[in-house]
């Protein structure tokens, strides 16, 4: 009974929480409908979570690329030149390009985010912000919303490129592939599609981490262990949520 | 209720979290340009009372009325009256630490009535210069003033669109005496100037008789007593008397004596 009981409420809590969190999102997404726009916040907002994260995406995307081809030369069995690119190009733009940076934008922004914005909230700056008349709405959380889900594609266009490449490395000056073949046997496999998924995969998955790493930072309290909480629990749930929303994109875009 | 033009008018305010009936059926009335100090002990329900007529936390029941027009139930872009006419300063000072100190004191100025960043920048050096700080100090980060330096900054943030209602959440807390007595004069000169009306919490007994032109007493949730500052000492409530002299002994019992009291 009490088994029941527990899972009855456990349902309706993480029910509440979605529910929540979709409110926080809608109102976060939606805020710069109608003016004023903090156009100075979204630049900062878009130069730390894209410009700043390509080091760290450019290297999880070349050491992925390199290692997959190593993977795909190892497993295959036959006509490995052409089969190579193909797998490795197809990997990389609908799959791991996508999930590694945004599983990386996760770890360094959603973090960042929730800390931010937990820490303003516990020194009483949000409270300040709307003694103001400034919405923070508006001025914290759209702007880091609308930053990440466009830069995010931008990100994962970058990843697909250097991905692509790192497995191009390890094929030419590692195994003696044919460069020329390589690249007409990846361009002529890969198609406008698979890009397009990658991206609008990206797109969501920017979206969700910022709606996580705002809503955990603006709804946490009770000083530093709250805002530590509130970082780890916003990593957390972005990956999940990026995992999870992946398999249901992936489910719905394979049939393009 | 005398004849005088009230700004602020507080009715039976209610609210709780929970099982926790935090405010009590709250009544007060603020006069125009009158300086109101409340003071209550920790936990008597002085910061969720200035959060409620901030806008800040929405009261379960009551009226709050600014010059007539009840704010109570108002969200949103209506709730922007109350932030349009007034300056907060917070107990920590709440300055925001990405930006300088400057961008701070003009913050409203920039961000909610779109002055140009060079006006605004003048009229924070003003504000600046009006607590005392010079114009060097608005190019540093809050992260490198010391606490009496940050309150000044956030008196400076509160005047700089000269509002006129002006909260004060525990001014002096964490201060030495002497800065504390600084930042009060602060306060007195300025609150003058403006001709506004304030709200000050406090449990600092110092600042409240210096700042206040009338003094309230909160407890368990309402307002126990209210009277001019010189007639404090000799209020005839025993409550009273017992938190302006600071006594352990009395009609208030501190939590953990009465949890002490319910092991025994």
């Amino acid at each position: 009974m009490n088994v029941v009981a527990a899972t009855g409420r456990l349902t309706l809590d993480a029910t509440r929480e979605i529910g929540r969190i979709a409110n926080f999102a809608a109102r976060g997404g939606t805020a710069w409908f109608v003016g004023p726009f903090y156009w100075r916040a979204f630049w900062d907002a878009l130069a730390r979570i894209g410009y700043a994260s390509l080091p760290v995406v450019g290297l999880t995307a070349i050491f992925t690329g390199a290692a997959l081809a190593l993977n795909i030369y190892e497993g295959s069995l036959f006509n490995v030149e052409a089969f190579l690119p193909q797998i490795l190009g197809v990997s990389i733009v609908r799959e791991l390009g996508p999930v590694l940076a945004a599983l990386m934008v996760a770890g360094r922004c959603s973090s960042a985010m929730a800390a931010e914005i937990g820490t303003m909230r516990v020194t009483e700056q949000i409270d300040a912000l709307s003694t103001l008349s400034v919405d923070p709405f508006k001025y914290l959380i759209a702007p880091r919303i609308i930053a990440t889900t466009i830069a995010l594609p931008l990100l994962v266009l970058v990843a697909d490129l250097i991905g692509v490449y790192g497995g191009y490395l390890v094929a030419v000056y590692a195994l003696g592939f044919e460069p020329t073949l390589y690249v007409t046997n990846l361009v002529d496999f890969l198609n406008s599609e698979d890009v397009t998924s990658g991206l609008i995969k990206a797109t969501v998955f920017g979206f969700l981490i910022s709606v996580m790493g705002c809503y955990y930072g603006y709804t946490s309290r009770g000083g530093a262990g709250g805002v530590g909480s509130a970082t780890r629990t916003a990593v957390v749930a972005a990956a999940v949520s990026v995992l999870a929303s992946n398999y249901l994109m992936t489910s719905l875009l394979v049939d393009i | 209720m005398t004849s005088e033009k009230m700004k602020i008018s507080i009715r039976d305010l209610h609210k709780s979290f929970g099982s926790n009936h935090v405010l009590r059926g709250v009544g007060l009335d603020v006069a125009d340009g009158q300086s109101l100090v409340v003071i209550g002990g920790s936990g008597s329900g002085k910061s969720v009372l200035l959060k409620c007529v901030l806008g800040l936390i929405k009261p379960d029941n009551g009226a709050i009325e600014i010059d007539g027009a009840n704010i109570a139930r108002q969200t949103g872009g209506d709730r922007r009256l109350i932030a349009d006419l007034s300056g907060m300063l917070f107990q920590g000072g709440a300055l925001f630490d990405s930006l300088k100190v400057w961008e701070n004191v003009a913050f409203r100025l920039v961000y909610a009535e779109k002055k140009p960043r060079k006006l605004a920048r003048d009229k924070a050096i003003d504000c600046l210069a009006q607590v005392g700080l010079a114009p060097e100090v608005g190019d540093l980060s809050p992260a490198e003033l010391s606490g009496g330096m940050q309150k000044r900054v956030g008196l400076a943030r509160a005047i700089a669109a000269d509002p006129e209602i002006l909260f004060f959440d525990e001014p002096t807390t964490g201060l030495d005496p002497i800065m504390a007595d600084v930042i009060n004069n602060l306060i007195v000169d300025r609150v003058k100037a403006l001709g506004a009306t304030t709200i000050s919490i406090t449990h600092d007994m110092a600042s409240a008789r210096k700042i206040a032109d009338e003094i309230a007493m909160l407890y368990q949730g309402r307002i126990i007593w209210r009277g001019k500052p010189d007639a404090i000492e000799n209020s005839g409530n025993p409550m009273v008397d017992q938190f302006v002299h600071g006594r352990a002994e009395g009609p208030i019992q501190m939590q953990v004596r009465r949890e002490f009291a319910k092991k025994k």
